[in-house]
């Protein structure tokens, strides 16, 4: 049976595996971009990085002090409708306590921080469907220092592929240091606002290493991949050869007078974690499938 | 690259010899401070009030940290910087009236900063954003905290540090900024970026 009680359980430990362990797409592109680069700075930068990891998956402790705001993805099962807020708010406030988290969430205005990671709308949950056997729940914690330079805009249809272009390397530059580079960017294409903006955060769900199914867009993440990495602007803003360790891009239809195109940017530590709750009520982890592993 | 250890307070002396791209590990009291402590000590100081601190010759980290109490000590889980523009318009204002001798962060801060580092003698060092366990190594102690109410990651904490680092020296006080130079790298090579991407 899914009971409340087992969703807080796999909330409670998609938030720990997330913010201890890496994904290891991730890890692998870390790894790759600390053989590419040749000078001391960036290398020494790596470096840290690539420590930092070691010591979060020995802790277990968080790689990053800014544990994030919570975006939850629930992709509900056949015949699985089910109330499941409550027990992924219990279980974001109980990893808050124990794993910790870093007490994030603020009132907008007043910027009351109630201490525990929950407030209106926060954690924030998406609902998806599905006719698996399952219940997926996926979590991103969402740093600052990356969302703070994401983007979004509204092209006309004839600035096309080269305004698209033209408004990502605008992105990139105008961030610079500040997102924690290299990052990854994640891209929606097409829309309204608001649909480019979502489809630009779910991107980055997707594993660097996997291109998106549509050949002409891999395309173009391959060449704004390569591309940015020509800028130099190099592991934390301070030069070198690695700005970005992937580019994921998704499309969906838009009006025929619009063209909204949406950036968010995801640091190195591009935390992501995924879970199955099956009908038994086991919990199966997708992207960390052992304690301390990936 | 030259390495440097240095222990606070920092005098003008050990600031000037310090260039970019130098390596600097640090030693004695560091003081957490983001977005509400420039603006809560800005204020107090304009009303001609005190701070609880003495921040002349100090060091001053961008750090939200994560911390934990126990036996009612608190404990330093993980300290990384956190974006330093976001202060932009409040820290040469921080550094010429405190006296701040070192900032400490990510992602470098705006021209009037660099200007005022040059006048007074302060510099910029970068710390690997988000390697938060690591900068949380070089922190022996959590020395205290004020201004609790401002939230966990707004508070002003009071940490020793030992061997502190390795911080990059990103902006020195001799006009140089490792940010400019990337930034004109930057320019340079937008050429071959705009070739890969066939734009004319
Ligand atoms: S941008 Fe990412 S890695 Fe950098 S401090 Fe924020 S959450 Fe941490």
């Amino acid at each position: 049976m899914i009971t409340e009680n087992v969703v807080k359980q796999a909330t409670f430990e998609l938030l720990r595996n997330a913010v201890t362990v890496l994904p290891r797409d991730i890890n692998e592109a870390l790894k790759k971009a600390y053989e590419t680069e040749e000078e001391a700075i960036p290398k020494m930068q790596l470096k840290n990085i690539l420590d930092n990891i070691e010591l979060a998956k020995a802790g277990p402790l968080p790689m990053c002090q800014d544990t994030g705001i919570h975006i939850f993805y629930v992709t509900y099962g056949k015949d699985m409708i089910m109330k499941v807020e409550e027990a992924i708010k219990d279980g974001l406030r109980e990893a808050t306590k124990s794993v910790p988290l870093r007490p994030n969430a603020v009132h907008p205005l007043t910027r009351n921080n109630p201490g525990d990671n929950t407030g209106l709308k926060m954690p924030y949950i998406n609902y998806r469907f599905s006719d698996e056997d399952f219940l997926e729940i996926a979590v991103m914690p969402k740093g600052a220092g990356s969302e703070n330079m994401s983007a979004l805009k509204m092209l006309t249809p004839s600035q096309g592929l080269a305004g698209i272009k033209e408004f990502v390397l605008n992105t990139m530059v105008n961030a610079g240091g500040k997102p924690c580079p290299p990052t990854i960017i994640g891209m929606g294409i097409g829309g309204s606002a608001d649909i480019s903006m979502k489809l630009a955060k779910e991107a980055l769900l997707r594993p660097v290493n996997a291109p998106n199914k549509d050949p002409q867009i891999a395309e173009l993440e391959k060449d704004l991949y390569e591309a940015i990495n020509t800028l130099g602007i190099g592991p934390m803003g301070l030069g070198g050869k690695t700005t970005v360790l992937g580019v994921n891009i998704e499309y969906a239809y838009c009006h025929t007078a619009s063209l909204p195109v949406a950036v968010n940017i995801q640091c190195w530590a591009a935390r992501r974690a995924t879970a199955r709750i099956h009908k038994d009520g086991s919990i199966e982890h997708i992207t960390h499938p052992k304690e301390g592993e990936i | 690259m030259t390495e440097f250890s240095l222990s606070t307070p920092l005098d003008e002396a050990a600031i000037r010899q310090l260039n970019i791209g130098d390596v600097v590990y640090l030693n004695g009291t560091i003081f957490t401070g983001r977005d509400e402590v420039h603006i809560h000590a800005l204020k107090l100081l304009n009303e001609g009030k005190d701070i609880p601190v003495e921040l002349k010759d100090a060091a001053l980290f961008h750090c939200g940290p994560i911390m934990q109490k126990e036996h009612e000590k608190w404990h330093l889980v993980a300290a990384g910087p956190t974006t330093s523009s976001r202060m932009n318009s409040l820290e040469p204002e921080f550094i010429s009236k405190f006296g701040v001798r070192a900032i400490i962060g990510k992602g470098g801060m705006s021209k009037p900063t660099l200007d005022v580092m040059g006048d007074f003698g302060c510099v910029y060092l970068a710390i690997t954003g988000g390697a938060a366990l690591l900068a949380a190594k070089g922190i022996k102690n959590v020395l205290g905290v004020h201004w609790l109410d401002l939230g966990m990651p707004e508070a002003l904490w009071v940490l020793e540090s030992q061997n502190f680092g390795p911080l990059i020296v990103a902006m020195d006080s001799h006009g140089k900024s490792l940010y400019e130079k990337v930034r004109s790298d930057t320019e340079r090579n937008m050429e071959d970026v705009r070739k890969i991407l066939k734009l004319d």
